[in-house]
């Protein structure tokens, strides 16, 4: 009945208005399907998006871990406020985000003053893209991996140590592959979720087609033109993307405790 | 005991052979007691510029010319509307989405079945689209050139570009976060103490009640916190299906962007850091959720171990 | 409850909790739980059905005043002679407008809330909705109600007729001046004591100057910045842009064209941010500090003026430029429906009295009627030479389908770098 329930509420909710999606572009033929989501303006935003979030996420891999594990394994003054405030990106309207990053990043901002000499340009570029995108995605990579490394079994570690292995050895051979399913989940989730980024990025990233256009923004584009058939093409495109990234995100976590099983 | 007299032997044959290079391993030594702070400051700058220092403009701005000007921007009724629809729509869509999250993650952990991954990555997609598209589906929907546009317009019923449409947008939006939550801690805890109870007699509800809802509420708990926080701030989707009438159907992030774009930005960051105080409030309250956790976990720790014993 | 199994020692901790939690429910609790079980059914029952009553019910909550008022509005006697509570009740129009005339209809609204309760005595409040011109017509198109529009360009009340099927394709000659109660042009914002002397549309692309400007794809104002500079460079090229009408496909006319294409190209390159809409790209001119010099709606350029700063900025007239009609029109069948085409007729008729005009005026946009505007008022607009879209590019239709759509001209510039 539970499972009645949620089948129902799915359909509702998520899958009838999403297949609507997919029946707009029906009413296209593939050839013109094709001419929509292979343009070279809107390769051009395929390649920001995928870029800049798979930056931003890989930032987040390496800095979602160092943060992650301060929290479980280090007692310093301000770390439950530190905790909290992981889950600031998420709590915060993209849109406040937007502003307030571009804020500090542009040519005259707080921190854009002084990279602006270097003749970096943060605000208005790609980097302004991988900015914003690593905001949001913190959060995931941190959830994700907090709960891992508490599980971590310190002994593991000291044997480790013990038996003659450095730091850096102890942390590729004994942590990494333990906490490697999780890293992957909270870097896999940070980069789905920057995929479909829209309310921060459009502040910060000075929206140039072909340069600095994500392709969430091209959607809007297209609308505003009228061009729903475009629009809606693009937009089954990024859903597909996203469905197969949170497939093999959930394969992928399936897999490792079926393995995890298997050797307990 | 025996394992880590090895070690310590073993340890102690390590320091013998490599006697000749004890200098270096002092000073690796000496290294390393650095590292954990040298991580710390590491993690703590990082979060300094990404997550305090946004923090910190929102709150500059909004205080920038003086606490008057600051307490003005809640007076306008416009506002106090875009606050009233915000709860509403949060109201609406956190019940449902609770509802829903504990059914989904019942049948995904108690019952076996094919597809659970795709059924499980079709709760996440919400999380993933671009909230473009999530508001685009609504309008290709609802819109009067969509599905039911004809219809809907003859009966004089308005969903998109009205408070429904924003709830309709919320709900979508926030849908996964209660069931993803609950789903891996239903797996990892199995259905055993349910049959169990089952077996002596309990209905399907009261073994819910009594047996499954103790076992889940913290996760519910922060369920509910994440859901809510979304909830509040949600701006793309609801942005594509508002229609954005002043003091109708604009919640508070869209309100937000007005307001900024009106050069009002004061009060623009006054609404801002209003989002941002929930936010704080909200993740406060989750931090005292994970203590109480905690508390409860060490409390009922104690008897429980001196009864194995 | 089970006894747990005394082999699992301290590690496995994590697998013991849920077990321990239980146990720590105590009476209290269980019997709260218990009572909740029983109303569960009920609640659950309740959330699935509280969607579909508020999709019934809320729409019908501001469509029921509407219609109750629609027989009063078009017996405005009627109404002043049967009773006060029926004055009361307020006819609402929702006027769906494009970005930088809030501050203008926010005065005239109330101005003409004033005007038609001293006629009919009835209460008239204005809803307004504001964002970039072609989005507030799809919006219209997708099913906002607006019983009025107010927009940026003909081409996007063109489109409502079209495809949404709203009004009437006549729309355009139902009030006077095309439908445009106001006019605007397209100026240039520089900042204070024009550091990089800028006097014209050439000056633009000298040396390292960057200018600011919204997408033309999706900002009405935009579009308007675009078409300003090719139509300038035409008629740099050819000295009178009536060669275009006689003779479209002259050589020389070609090669102006070409001409216009390399230095609309040439500012395009100059752009470091490309808001979608106008509002947007006086944000980043005048509030991120970006820029030497923002392209935007006189009314526009005024505005920055007034919030940034008269120390900070300055305007400057190019000598040639384009004359920008937003029009209005009535959407008949949202009117119609609501019962207040005729409100809205006369709301829009309003902005063509004189004080209308004033209005206008005081907003920074050229009254239509210039003859029923104080003359210090008009004083503050500076003399520009004006050229027609008609005169440079046959029209907006055409205008759209040669620059703006998917792999247009203004593609092609940005392809090209």
């Amino acid at each position: 009945m539970t499972l009645g329930y949620t089948l129902l509420y799915l359909t509702l909710i998520v899958l009838i208005p999403l297949s609507g999606l997919f029946i707009q572009t029906m009413n296209l033929s593939f050839a013109e399907f094709w001419n929509h989501v292979t343009s070279p303006r809107v390769v051009a935003s395929y390649r920001l998006t995928f870029g800049a979030s798979f930056i931003g996420a890989a930032i987040n891999a390496v800095f979602g871990f160092l943060i992650a594990w301060c929290l479980v394994r280090y007692r310093f003054p301000g770390r439950r406020l530190m905790d909290a405030l992981v889950d600031l990106p998420f709590a915060l309207p993209t849109a406040v985000s937007g502003i307030a990053l571009t804020t500090i990043f542009s040519k005259h901002g707080w921190i854009g003053q002084y990279l602006e000499p270097l003749g970096i340009k943060a605000a208005y570029s790609p980097i302004g893209v991988v900015i914003a995108l690593t905001f949001i995605g913190l959060p995931f990579v941190v959830r994700t991996l907090q709960p891992a490394i508490e599980e971590l079994e310190k002994e593991a570690e000291e044997a480790a140590a013990s038996l003659g292995a450095n730091r850096l050895q102890t942390f590729l051979r004994v942590i990494l592959p333990t906490v490697f399913p999780a890293l992957l989940t909270g870097f896999a989730l940070a980069f789905a979720r920057a995929l479909g980024e829209y309310g921060s990025v459009v502040f910060i990233s000075g929206n140039m087609p072909g340069r600095t256009e994500i392709t969430s923004l091209l959607i809007i584009t297209k609308l505003e033109q009228y061009d729903f058939a475009g629009a809606t093409a693009i937009a089954v495109v990024m859903l597909v993307v996203s469905f197969a990234i949170l497939l093999s995100i959930n394969l992928l976590q399936w897999w490792f405790s079926v393995g995890r099983r298997r050797v307990a | 005991m025996s394992p880590l007299q090895e070690t310590q032997s073993l340890n102690n044959q390590n320091n013998l052979e490599t006697s000749v290079l004890k200098p270096t391993a002092k000073y690796i030594d000496w290294l390393s007691s650095l590292v954990p702070g040298l991580l710390i400051t590491l993690a703590i700058g990082f979060m300094a510029l990404f997550l305090v220092l946004p923090l910190l403009v929102i709150f500059i701005e909004a205080f920038k010319l003086g606490l008057g000007e600051y307490f003005k921007s809640f007076q306008d009724p416009s506002a106090w509307h875009a606050v009233k629809l915000t709860l509403i729509a949060t109201g609406i869509s956190l019940p449902l989405n609770l509802v829903f999250g504990i059914a989904a993650a019942w049948a995904i952990a108690k019952f076996e079945f094919v597809g659970k991954s795709v059924l499980i990555t079709l709760i996440d997609l919400p999380f993933a689209v671009s909230p473009i598209i999530s508001g685009l589906i609504f309008v290709l929907m609802f819109g009067l050139q969509g599905w039911f546009g004809a219809w809907l317009a003859e009966r004089d019923l308005q969903i998109i570009f009205a408070v429904p449409g924003i709830v309709l947008a919320t709900i979508f939006v926030t849908f996964p976060f209660v069931a993803r939550e609950l789903i891996p801690l239903m797996q990892e805890q199995g259905s055993d103490e349910e049959q169990a109870a089952i077996s002596l007699g309990a209905t399907g509800w009261q073994s819910f009640f009594y047996i499954t809802l103790p076992n889940i509420k913290w996760a519910v708990l922060y369920g509910v916190i994440l859901c809510n926080a979304r909830a509040m701030g949600e701006f793309g989707a609801v942005s594509v299906v508002s229609g954005h009438i002043r003091g109708k159907t604009n919640t508070v992030p869209l309100h937000i962007e007005i307001l900024y774009n009106e050069y009002n930005v004061v009060a623009a960051f006054a609404m801002a850091s209003l989002l941002a105080l929930m936010g704080l409030v909200t993740l406060a309250l989750k931090t005292f959720l994970e203590w109480k956790v905690q508390q409860d976990r060490n409390t009922t720790l104690e008897p429980t171990l001196a009864e194995v014993h | 409850m089970p006894k747990q199994p005394p082999k699992r020692d301290s590690l496995s901790l994590t697998l013991v909790r849920p077990i321990v939690v239980t146990q720590s429910i105590d009476r209290n609790t269980r019997r709260f739980l218990g009572r909740l079980a029983a109303s569960f059914p009920a609640l659950a029952l309740f959330a699935l059905i509280a969607p579909f009553v508020l999709l019934g019910c809320t729409p019908s909550q501001p469509s029921v005043p509407v219609s109750g008022t629609a027989s009063d509005s078009t017996s405005p006697q009627l109404v002043s002679a049967t009773s006060a509570s029926k004055s009361a009740s307020a006819v609402k129009l929702l006027n769906v407008s494009y970005d930088p005339t809030r501050e203008f209809y926010q005065e005239f609204n109330s101005s003409f809330a004033s005007y038609w309760k001293d006629k009919t005595g009835q209460n008239v409040s204005v809803d307004q909705s504001h964002g970039g011109s072609g989005k507030q017509a799809r919006a219209v198109i997708d099913g906002l109600q607006a019983d009025v529009v107010t927009l940026a360009l003909s081409l996007d009340i063109e489109a409502i007729a079209e495809k949404g099927k709203l009004l009437s394709s006549d729309w355009q000659s139902k009030l006077p001046n095309n439908s445009a109660p106001y006019t605007s042009t397209i100026v240039f914002v520089v900042r204070k004591g024009n550091p990089k002397n800028i006097r014209d549309w050439d000056d633009l692309v000298k040396g390292d100057v960057e200018v600011i400007t919204a997408n033309p794809k999706t900002g009405g104002g935009a579009r308007w910045n675009y078409l300003a500079a090719w139509g300038y460079a035409l008629h740099k090229e050819l000295g009178d842009l009536n060669l275009l009408k006689t003779d479209p496909k002259s050589d020389k006319g070609q090669a102006a064209q070409v001409a216009a294409k390399k230095f609309v190209g040439d500012i395009y390159k100059r752009v470091p941010v490309l808001d979608s809409a106008a509002r947007g790209s006086t944000n980043t001119f005048v509030q991120r500090e970006i820029g030497d010099v923002l392209l935007t709606w006189e009314n526009e350029a005024f505005l920055s003026i007034a919030e940034g700063g008269k120390d900070k900025f300055e305007i400057v007239v190019p000598s040639i430029s384009i004359l920008a009609e937003p029009p209005v029109a009535v959407v008949d069948k949202f009117a119609a429906k609501h019962g207040v085409a005729e409100v809205a007729k006369a709301y829009l008729e309003y902005l063509y009295t004189p004080i209308g005009q004033s209005l206008a005026a005081k907003h920074h946009y050229r009254p239509a009627l210039p003859d029923s505007v104080d003359a210090k008022l008009l004083a503050t607009f500076p003399k520009v030479n004006l050229f027609k879209i008609d005169d440079a590019f046959g029209g907006w239709a055409a205008a759209q389908k040669e620059h703006f759509i998917d792999g247009g001209v203004f593609d092609q510039i940005y392809e090209s770098k």
